[in-house]
């Protein structure tokens, strides 16, 4: 039971995790580009900069905030490695 | 001091640090062999997986393709870098918890069938051998231009060095070697950058750069290179061309065939624990980041550069464009390389750099006097070049002949390591000689490598017509056979192994037809690679993709029509989807020495 809710909270991370991922790249660098590009910040067009150094940024973001809730899922549910 | 013996220097510095780790980091066994004894430092491990995904390519050719490309050139950066995300959340934590060796061991257990390990390490040969014949021209070309000898000479010592490291200290001395080699490489490419963006918008931080107004005037950078390029007839530098269903799928295809590359997979099988398997991509693409991010920056400034450097007044204008004369040194050094070629088409020896296939600006430039454009640039150049065009001291170049060969030797001998492994552990161990002792199978890994990098060498030297092709092929494989196999061995527990043998196959088969069919590998290619020819608008490129969805559903139909498998299975999948407090991180798994 303990490793079923364990891995029920995994998928529901995973799950946030991947809509995060494809929104800020496939999304924001790619379908939206050219509504995005319409806004300029600082000489740059925003869908361009998504594609090109946002989504990237997201990207390791991402990986270190799934890393710690999931250590924290794993700590909950007693099956944490220490 | 001359700049050949300086660049020796660094070079030869470079090789004596990779020698000496190697011989501090002796693999004992198969598990240290395979595996570096799974006691890598998720943070050492980070950079090393770093090194290894970050090749010749990445290096010395992506921000060339972006400077050309622009927009279009985001595939490179998102498909590369998004990858790392698919890997930490959906295959790296739970192969770390399998606990072996390799990618084909997890296929062939989970799958409980020696047809699927073998089809999986035959995936893993193609894509692998792919690479790495392109990372030994790789090391030959940055010797040859960097040191002046033949190519042959340097892929030579390029070998000779990998053979060292990689089959004495198999996976602990690659991988500490890696460490190094990132270090090496990530000074070198940030360094330049560094300089050339101070010059051009005033701040040393690249990523920055991007945002910044130029020094010289004109506005912030992207508005004035898009200025620019397009009064020379170029596309927009920050809209691109491609079809947007073109580069989705493009950028599907790169990112999950790198979450399905068994050279990067294999590194998360080196930490002690699951959850430094998770924290340890986070490192990874972190360490990747930082080359990801600058080398946009680096692309926009060098192109700003180049465009201005050969069309330094208004565009018309007789006296408008660099007359020939006048060029630059770097110019000239690089004109003997013939990375820069220049044809004066219309006699008034200038230069004139346009884009000639616009049929929009033929009229302005037949006005203008021009016949066409008349300098023809390497992409490669803009990272090789970058030093001297910025101007900066001799030892900055030496710097960048280092990274780029320690940029290729890194991945090149993780590479290998991969094909050794499946030869010794999968097809060896696991398939035709089972009985093989641990010492028996570490010579035969050891035997594996050896010839591994002779094969390497010898498609380094005379490379297959198809080179430039199979980079699609490569990541196409990647994200249609092996990734698919993986990821539903993990998520579901109902394919089983008619499902994934045939998903393999279809998606391979698919894949690899398509390419074929565009770009003719051994043979002529049966249509003409232009849109109205391809599938749904996806270029060869972004084939991978659709074999993916392909082998997808083709698993799970043909699961569905036969029967489930054994209770065994089902207990390996439970087993690898959560961690475990009994067993202790690294030891007592295989690691008996010999």
């Amino acid at each position: 039971m303990r490793k079923r809710t364990h891995w029920r909270d995994n998928l529901r991370l995973v799950g946030l995790c991947l809509t995060i991922w494809f929104v800020v790249s496939f999304g924001f660098g790619i379908l939206l580009l050219d509504q995005l590009n319409q806004i300029e910040v600082a000489g740059v067009r925003l869908g361009f900069w998504f594609a090109q150094q946002g989504s990237i940024y997201v990207f390791v973001a991402l990986i270190f905030f799934y890393a710690r809730r999931m250590a924290a899922i794993d700590r909950d549910h007693g099956v944490d490695e220490d | 001091m001359e700049l050949q013996t300086l660049t020796y220097l660094v070079v030869g510095a470079s090789f004596a640090l990779y020698i000496a780790i190697a011989l501090l980091s002796q693999a004992r066994s198969t598990g240290e062999f395979y595996v570096a004894g799974k006691h890598v430092h998720p943070v050492a491990n980070g950079m090393a997986t770093a090194a290894d995904w970050m090749s010749a390519a990445s290096f010395i050719s992506m921000a060339g393709l972006i400077a050309f490309l622009g927009y279009d050139g985001s595939v490179y950066l998102m498909g590369w870098t998004g990858g790392y995300v698919l890997l930490a959340l959906l295959i790296a934590p739970y192969l770390r918890r399998f606990g072996k060796f390799t990618v084909p061991e997890f296929i062939g257990e989970r799958y409980d069938s020696q047809a699927a390990r073998i089809v999986a390490v035959l995936c893993l040969i193609i894509i692998s051998f792919t690479y790495v014949a392109g990372q030994m021209r790789g090391v030959g070309i940055v010797f040859s231009r960097f040191l002046n000898v033949e190519i042959s000479v340097g892929l030579m010592v390029g070998m000779a060095i990998v053979f060292f490291y990689a089959v004495v200290g198999g996976m602990k001395g690659i991988t500490y070697t890696q460490v190094a080699q990132y270090c090496v490489l990530i000074f070198a490419y940030t360094v330049p950058a560094a300089f050339i963006s101070l010059q051009v918008t005033g701040t040393p931080i690249p990523q920055l750069a991007f945002g910044s107004a130029v020094v010289d005037g004109g506005g912030f950078l992207l508005g004035k290179l898009d200025r620019v390029v397009t009064d020379l007839g170029f596309a927009a530098y920050t809209s691109g061309t491609r079809s947007r269903v073109d580069v989705f799928f493009i950028t599907l295809a790169l990112m999950i065939g790198t979450a399905g590359l068994p050279h990067v997979i294999v590194r998360f099988f080196t930490v002690p624990r699951v959850r430094d398997a998770r924290m340890s991509a986070g490192w990874a693409l972190l360490f990747i980041a930082i080359l990801y991010t600058t080398a946009p920056a680096v692309a926009a400034l060098a192109r700003l550069n180049l465009t201005q450097t050969i069309q330094p007044g208004p565009v018309g204008e007789a006296d408008g464009n660099l007359a020939y004369e006048d060029r630059p040194t770097w110019f000239k050094t690089w004109e003997e390389t013939r990375l820069l070629q220049f044809e004066d088409k219309n006699g008034d020896g200038r230069i004139q750099y346009y884009d000639d296939s616009n049929a929009e600006f033929a009229a302005d430039a037949l006005a203008y006097g021009w016949r066409g454009n008349e300098l023809r640039v390497d992409r490669d150049i803009i990272v090789l070049a970058n030093p001297e065009i910025a101007g900066l001291p001799d030892w900055v170049v030496a710097l960048v002949a280092a990274g780029g060969i320690a940029a290729a030797l890194s991945t090149a001998a993780g590479l290998l390591l991969v094909i050794s492994s499946a030869v010794s552990h999968d097809l060896l161990k696991g398939v035709f000689a089972r009985q093989v002792s641990e010492r028996g199978e570490l010579t035969a890994g050891r035997i594996s490598a050896g010839v591994a990098i002779l094969v390497a060498g010898y498609l380094g030297y005379n490379p297959p017509g198809f080179v430039a092709q199979v980079v699609a092929l490569a990541f196409g494989l990647a994200a249609a056979s092996l990734f698919p196999a993986i990821l539903l061995g993990i998520f579901s527990f109902r394919v089983n192994k008619q499902g994934a043998i045939a998903g393999m196959l279809s998606g391979l088969a698919f894949t690899l037809g398509y390419i074929v069919y565009f770009k003719g590998v051994f043979v002529a290619p049966f249509a003409e690679n232009v849109r109205e020819n391809w599938l749904f608008g996806i270029s060869p490129e972004g084939i991978g993709a659709l074999g993916a969805l392909l082998n997808f559903g083709v698993a799970m139909g043909v699961s569905m029509l036969t029967p489930p498998p054994s209770g065994q299975v089902r207990e390996l999948v439970e087993r690898i989807r959560v961690p475990s407090r009994g067993e202790q991180p690294g030891r007592g798994e295989a690691l008996e020495r010999c």
